[in-house]
């Protein structure tokens, strides 16, 4: 019984949903005073009025797919992928291990070598909670959590023993050569007579990211692999009736996952820091959650999803520095939009399918 | 409104008395466009036991949710005893004399008879007063009605008998007039059954109201007053029992004639298929399911495995569909096969012609948030003609040929976008057979073909596992429904606590003696 079209299910619930979040975010601010117009135009102008805005919003963005995708592709298998910024820790390690094993003499070539590095160290990060779970039923949200600390330890060790520069006073590696330098969208953009700030971080890694984005939709949907993946998530003993071997499509599901939140190295650690630094991930895994959430764990989902939290990101900065909101509000509103989008989903539904219901009345009552 | 034990035989005296224990008049109920029920009424006597019967989806379980109220009625009124009353709530129901023993006990399981019968029903905030009354009432209950349980017993210690009856000792402790029962023989021998009936005769003769909901026409038949039959969410026809017949009931349950027989052949069996020797298996907990089954199924035959459910068939389809690991042999074709490790899953079984519709089709056998072109390669997926090149599926080839199975096996709607849930239980019991039979196996293990299934696909399930034998292929049959074992098999085995009681065939043998040997109880006891 099919109870709301599709469109309604995929467009219209997220976009009421936002609409709320930033109605209450609204309430929130002229609560302490401030003029909420204002600080909404602030945030939009922030984010999309200047080249630079752009940039930083894509260059979040980025981030957040890599994330959301690595979340979703657990989740199709039914698994909770909680240590995307465990992942993404060691991701940013293996990019710079390759960065710096080489003098690469050019981007084209560093890239390539550098993905491998960064999916192999998030794969092999998410590997250890995903065998846990498989062969001994060790729960998959607590060891990955567990992982993300000891992922900030191992780090923080290796930053300040090993990888630090020999008489610098900073935690963070050398910096890359020059020729693992990737074009950022000045570069990028300027033979087409688009000019993009040249400090602003946008870079390659967000076509990448797009191209993952696609390749993703080809594994779930498309491939055998996917197939099983999703057979797996929807249930386990019809999984086992088919002989899909539940071990292995964990283990397969959590590489996959590991790898897509260690590439996102290749954007904050290869194409903007271009050395390791301490906390590189700002986070970004933890939203990751949210944009799975948010993108229903389909590839245009997230990659929506992901812009819109990378507007939250650069908006919100913006916010906090001209407007004198503190930088705790900005979490706020992002915290309303994950709750109205992802945990009060309901909230919003409930009605739209009565209201679709008695639309669809009405109109086999007119036939 | 509430009649005595005493009172309720000689009670036709009193005006108020003869006026019917339920009328429902003119109830509907629609869940968004689905009309579940229009227009129904009926008017059951006092102390008289009244049958619904009904194929799946026929809105009566949904009636009799309104008169429980878990449901309000859209439109409609409800009299009980001649008074018109709503009904908003359980708590309701219960208050006006309405008892319900649902299909699926609500039962805690590590909680005993005496505090599940009490449960929800306690007098004060200390339980003694209350284990002592219900203690005191159980005996009066058991002694009067056959109804003896243990009232000390836990529930997961007794049997599914007994745990039943513990359901309708709670509907009485709460002293219900009205009792409806759902699909309650679903899960009992024949034995069971029996008494079970003999229960309900004797509350009947005592003055209470029974309503029994089933799909089964031999149960109608033997034990009910009257009975009503469903079907689309009408009341088609309400009639007494001695004045109808099951061949007349299907017809109305259905709205055309039903073979209710299966129309068969002898079988002509070639050589073996299958053989299994000295199977053992232990399962997770330690306990031994299977405790040496030998059995063998030939060319060209159906061999029924007929017991009550829970006593080794499920564990022996798992094992032979490879996904239960085991100890013993099983050759298939003349050739070992592997119990355990790598070769012992799904996929090898498949590869060697083994087709298995599982018992249960919502947890194994489909994928219910799977569209239908999904669902039909379940199993098979690594079939290279479902790939389209070394990386893709081919997705619009498997929609096509899902279009000809769907059509082949008349799957309504024939539509493979379809997810799966939105069938109803015999389109997507189709949709599980159509897969596993156009696999072309030369062994086909079929669990509860027909378990949620309507009449009408039945009969065109039962057909279809008949077409298979014929073309000469063997299959292993598991039913916990005697009816279709003895129909459709060409031998019969008893199964019973993880062994094999015997073997008869269906020519020989009868309900009673596979009742017997399904409860464990072998010739030489029988002779003592």
């Amino acid at each position: 019984m099919n109870k709301m079209p599709k469109w309604a299910d995929a467009v219209l619930i997220p976009l009421i949903s936002i609409l709320l979040a930033f109605f209450f975010s609204g309430l929130v601010i002229w609560a302490i005073g401030k003029d909420p117009v204002v600080a909404i135009k602030t945030m939009v102008d922030g984010a999309f009025g200047s080249t630079s805005g752009i940039s930083y919003t894509l260059y979040y963005a980025t981030n957040f797919i890599f994330t959301g995708l690595a979340v979703a592709v657990a989740y199709h298998a039914r698994l909770f992928n909680i240590g995307g910024e465990g992942q993404a820790m060691l991701g940013g390690l293996g990019v710079t291990l390759v960065c710096l094993a080489v003098p690469w003499p050019h981007w084209t070539l560093a890239l390539p070598a550098a993905m491998i590095g960064g999916a192999l160290f998030g794969a092999a990060w998410a590997f250890i909670p995903a065998w846990l779970q498989a062969k001994r039923g060790s729960h998959i949200v607590i060891t990955t959590i567990m992982f993300n600390y000891i992922g900030a330890a191992l780090l923080g060790y290796l930053l300040t023993r090993v990888l630090k520069v020999k008489g610098s006073m900073v935690t963070e590696s050398a910096r890359f050569p020059e020729g693992a330098h990737l074009p950022n969208f000045s570069e990028i953009f300027a033979p087409l007579g688009i000019n993009f700030s040249p400090n602003a971080p946008a870079n390659m890694a967000f076509f990448v990211a797009l191209l993952c984005t696609f390749l993703f939709w080809i594994l779930i949907w498309k491939t055998r692999l996917g197939y099983e993946i999703r057979a797996y998530g929807q249930s386990e003993t019809a999984a086992k009736y088919a002989g899909i071997a539940p071990a292995r499509i964990v283990i397969i599901a959590m590489l996959i996952s590991g790898a897509l939140a260690g590439l996102m190295a290749i954007n904050n650690v290869m194409g903007e820091a271009e050395r390791l630094i301490d906390n590189a991930v700002e986070g970004a895994g933890f939203i990751g959650i949210a944009v799975a959430l948010m993108g229903r764990n389909h590839p245009i989902g997230i990659l929506l999803a992901a812009l819109l939290f990378g507007f939250l990101y650069q908006g919100g900065a913006e916010l906090s520095f001209w407007e004198s909101i503190p930088r705790e509000l900005v979490v706020v509103i992002q915290a309303l939009v994950i709750m109205f989008t992802g945990a009060l989903d309901n909230m919003v539904r409930m009605p739209l399918e009565k209201i679709f219901v008695a639309l669809s009345k009405d109109k086999k009552k007119e036939a | 409104m509430s009649v005595q034990n005493e009172t309720g035989r000689q009670a036709t005296v009193a005006p108020t008395a003869s006026a019917p224990a339920i009328e429902l008049r003119g109830i509907s109920k629609a869940f968004g466009p689905v009309q579940a029920n229009k227009d129904i009424s009926i008017s059951v006597a006092k102390g008289s036991i009244h049958g619904i019967i009904g194929e799946n989806g026929a809105g009566k379980s949904t009636l009799m949710s309104i008169l429980y109220g878990f449901y309000k009625a859209d439109a409609g009124e409800i009299l009980i005893n001649g008074k018109e009353v709503e009904i908003t709530d359980s708590q309701e129901a219960i208050a006006a004399g309405i008892g319900m023993v649902f299909q699926h006990f609500k039962l805690v399981e590590n909680f005993t008879v005496l505090e599940n019968v009490i449960l929800g029903a306690e007098d004060g905030k200390l339980l003694k007063p209350s284990l002592a009354k219900a203690r005191k009432l159980l005996k009066q209950l058991s002694d009067e009605y056959e109804l003896s349980v243990d009232p000390d017993a836990l529930i997961e210690d007794l049997s599914v008998g007994h745990q039943q009856r513990v359901e309708i000792l709670k509907a009485l402790y709460r002293q219900a007039d009205i009792l409806i029962l759902d699909e309650p023989t679903g899960v009992l021998t024949p034995a069971e059954a029996d008494h079970l009936f003999r229960i309900l005769e004797g509350l009947r003769d005592q003055g209470k109201t029974i309503i029994l909901i089933t799909h089964k026409l031999r149960e109608i038949m033997e034990i009910t007053d009257t009975v009503s039959v469903m079907r689309r969410g009408e009341m088609t026809a309400t009639v007494k029992t001695k004045d109808t017949s099951p061949e007349e009931l299907a017809e109305l349950m259905v709205g055309r004639k039903v073979l209710l027989r299966v129309d068969k052949t002898p079988a002509k069996p070639g050589k073996p298929v299958i053989e299994v020797e000295n199977l053992e298996v232990i399962d997770e907990q330690g306990v031994k399911r299977l405790k040496g089954i030998d059995l063998m199924v030939r060319q060209g035959e159906i061999l029924g495995i007929c017991g009550v459910a829970g006593n080794g068939q499920t564990e022996l389809l798992e094992v032979l569909g490879g996904y239960m690991e085991g100890t013993g042999t099983i050759r298939m074709n003349g050739e070992e096969i592997d119990l355990t490790g790598k070769y012992s899953d799904g996929q090898s079984r498949r590869a060697r012609g083994i087709s298995h519709v599982p018992e249960d089709r919502h947890d194994e056998g489909l994928i219910l948030e799977f569209q239908a072109w999904e669902n039909m390669i379940f199993g098979y997926h690594h079939d290279p003609k479902y790939q389209k090149n070394a990386l893709l599926m081919d997705n619009a080839g498997i929609k096509a040929m899902t279009q000809v199975s769907m059509d082949k096996f008349d799957v309504r709607p024939p539509n493979p976008k379809l997810e799966a849930k939105s069938f109803s239980g015999g389109n997507q019991q189709k949709i599980v057979l159509a897969r596993e039979i156009e696999r072309n196996p030369d062994l086909l293990l079929v669990g509860q073909p027909t378990r949620g299934v309507d009449i009408g696909a039945i009969e065109f399930i039962h057909q279809q596992i008949v077409a298979l034998r014929d073309e000469g292929k063997a299959i292993l049959l598991v039913s916990v429904e005697l009816d279709e074992i003895l129909s459709l098999s060409d031998r019969i085995v008893v199964m019973f606590d993880g062994r094999i009681m015997g073997e008869r065939l269906p020519s020989e043998t009868n309900e009673g003696e596979l009742g017997l040997m399904m409860a464990g109880i072998t010739d030489e006891e029988k002779a003592q």
